[in-house]
């Protein structure tokens, strides 16, 4: 029976919203191939396993290793037990979420099970019995197909794009022992952002601002906006980034985030190749501009063209009105 | 301090990409290369580094084709001592032989530090950095943004979603570099002169058939064709309209 390996992703012991991401993956990936999916779960005694419904998003069995040592990402030790879980499993397939951490872990996953990786995938899929994957290269302006003809097939999946559906299998849970291996590297503190605010990676919804703001202290207008639509994200443009206006954290484009989100709002933004490159992958993207041949209309399903500082004012105030009727 | 600056001759990230005719790479023709940005941080790095030590030496290296002296060249026009170009053809789409190529030239190095940019322009792995970490046994931490080194200690700030891990190690460490960690430099017209006279060593690099595959590369898929809703605040009202019922996102 082939089965998939589906590692999870939690923090502080709650599972992120990208497990199930993966989990949903590896389903398809197994029903393509006529398998099971083992959804793996790392992290500290207590970590809320149930609560995240992986069964839900179909996997046969969650896996749990539940240990001390692993309730922030502990490098080796993490790769090591993926590693050791892949090799004993006998697993077509170990799909990992692109994350902070994914990536970080991934790589290592690689050399220990001395495998191909394929990266930041935006599509999988069974063909002849062998595994494809697709990706975006060049910062998503062209798509890389690529093809595992050995195994297990390691590929790392860019969150946000795998929308997660219902598949209702047992989830059933069971211990794993952890594999604990020196750490050379040590995670001694994770320093949270403050409260309540969304990284421009993860947010279905993102307001992003540009040069058009003109100043840094313009950029209020785009965190009302964001603010208004309820859960938002602040994005920025390079030029604002690197005209000191915003932190590199909230940077959208080939230098900084691609991001998939629901919404993308570009106030300002005149959409430069690179910054395109970061966004195009949203689902709806909006454009508020004064110059009409600015390339973000073409990218654009719906713009505006005009003065940011009296559209966006009224927008907020309308997007408030639309969110509360 | 001895540095390692591992480099990547990419495209320029504002050059448009054009598929050539075997349906798996970019057409190089009339495309501009450049140092991968991302590199510049990690060269900056080093070379900061160096600066502050009082001494030690700066090694870039690179895995690419001949043309990859040039990119060691702007290395050197900002203050790398010397090079060495790991000559490939082409540089493998699998991220782990390119790994194994690097950690056999740096293996016997004795380098305090190798360095990385955090991902590379073109085919964005991200994995290059941490797997030869890994292959050498080295701590490493990836995407950093902050570090201090003191008595063969390092801290290191490494940006995750919605916060910062503070990761400690030991030297020698392998680290990639995100943008924030330095403000790279431009090179000085002293340095350009230099860079030309900096030594270069070419070792070639061959490479087993990887069980990873390309079989295709293609454009994006197009975006629907948009539209320009209105002009000015007065279009606010069909705009917000269109995201409720077209859109259904609001």
């Amino acid at each position: 029976m082939t089965a998939i390996l589906a590692v999870t992703e939690q923090r502080d012991g709650a599972l992120r919203k990208v497990s199930r991401e993966v989990v949903w993956a590896a389903r398809q990936l197994a029903d393509q191939l006529g398998g099971t999916v083992d959804a793996l779960v790392l992290g500290a005694t207590g970590t809320d396993v149930a609560g995240a419904d992986l069964g839900g998003a179909g996997a046969d069995r969650v896996l749990v290793v539940a240990d001390a040592a692993f309730a922030r990402y502990a490098p080796e030790s993490y790769a090591a037990t993926v590693a050791g879980l892949a090799q004993g499993g006998g697993y077509a397939a170990v799909i990992v979420a692109a994350t902070a951490t994914g990536k970080d872990l991934a790589p290592r996953i690689a050399v220990r099970l001395d495998v191909p990786l394929a990266s930041d995938v935006t599509a999988l899929a069974a063909l002849g019995g062998k595994i494809t994957a697709a990706r975006p290269v060049h910062a998503g302006k062209a798509i890389q197909r690529l093809v595992f003809e050995g195994g297990p097939a390691l590929v790392s999946l860019r969150p946000n794009t795998f929308v997660v559906g219902v598949a209702g299998k047992a989830g059933a849970v069971e211990q794993v022992p952890a594999v604990s291996v020196p750490v050379r590297a040590v995670v001694k503190d994770v320093k949270a952002a403050e409260q309540g605010k969304l990284d421009v990676a993860e947010a279905d919804i993102v307001v992003a601002g540009g040069r058009g703001l003109r100043a840094a202290e313009h950029f209020h207008l785009v965190e009302d906006l964001a603010k208004a639509f309820g859960n938002a994200a602040v994005g920025a443009s390079r030029a604002v980034v690197d005209a000191g206006w915003r932190p590199h954290a909230e940077q959208v484009g080939q230098t900084g985030k691609t991001v998939s989100p629901t919404l993308y709002v570009a106030l300002g933004i005149s959409g430069a190749i690179q910054h395109l490159a970061g966004m195009r992958t949203a689902k709806v993207i909006v454009a508020v501009n004064k110059d009409k041949d600015a390339p973000i209309f073409k990218a654009a399903d719906y713009g505006i063209v005009g003065d940011l500082f009296e559209v966006v004012p009224r927008l907020i105030e309308e997007v408030r009105k639309a969110r509360a009727g | 301090m001895k540095i390692a600056v591992c480099i990547k001759r990419v495209p320029d990230t504002e050059t448009r990409i054009r598929i050539a005719g075997d349906g798996v790479s970019v057409v190089e023709t009339g495309v501009k290369f450049v140092l991968n940005p991302y590199d510049e941080y990690a060269v900056e790095e080093a070379l900061q580094r160096r600066e502050k030590a009082g001494g030690g030496e700066v090694v870039v290296v690179t895995l690419g084709p001949e043309a990859a002296q040039e990119t060691i060249r702007t290395a050197f026009a900002l203050g790398a001592d010397r090079g060495i170009l790991l000559k490939a053809d082409a540089v493998p789409a699998d991220a782990l032989a390119v790994a194994k190529a690097l950690a056999a030239e740096l293996r016997d190095g004795c380098y305090d530090l190798v360095l990385f940019g955090k991902i590379a322009a073109d085919d964005g792995n991200q994995a290059v950095g941490p797997m030869v970490g890994e292959l050498l046994a080295l701590p490493c931490v990836t995407a950093v943004t902050k570090l201090e080194i003191e008595g063969g200690r390092g801290t290191a700030h490494r940006e995750i979603e919605g916060g910062v891990e503070v990761v400690e190690f030991a030297l020698p460490a392998v680290l990639t570099c995100d943008k924030g960690l330095n403000t790279p430099r431009y090179p000085a017209l002293k340095g350009i002169m230099a860079a030309k006279k900096k030594p270069i060593e070419v070792k070639p690099v061959t490479f087993a058939a990887s069980p990873l595959k390309v079989v295709g590369l293609e454009p994006p898929p197009d975006r629907k064709e948009g539209r320009i809703v209105g002009e000015g605040p007065g279009a606010v009202g069909e705009l917000v309209h269109l995201l409720r019922e077209a859109a259904k996102v609001l």
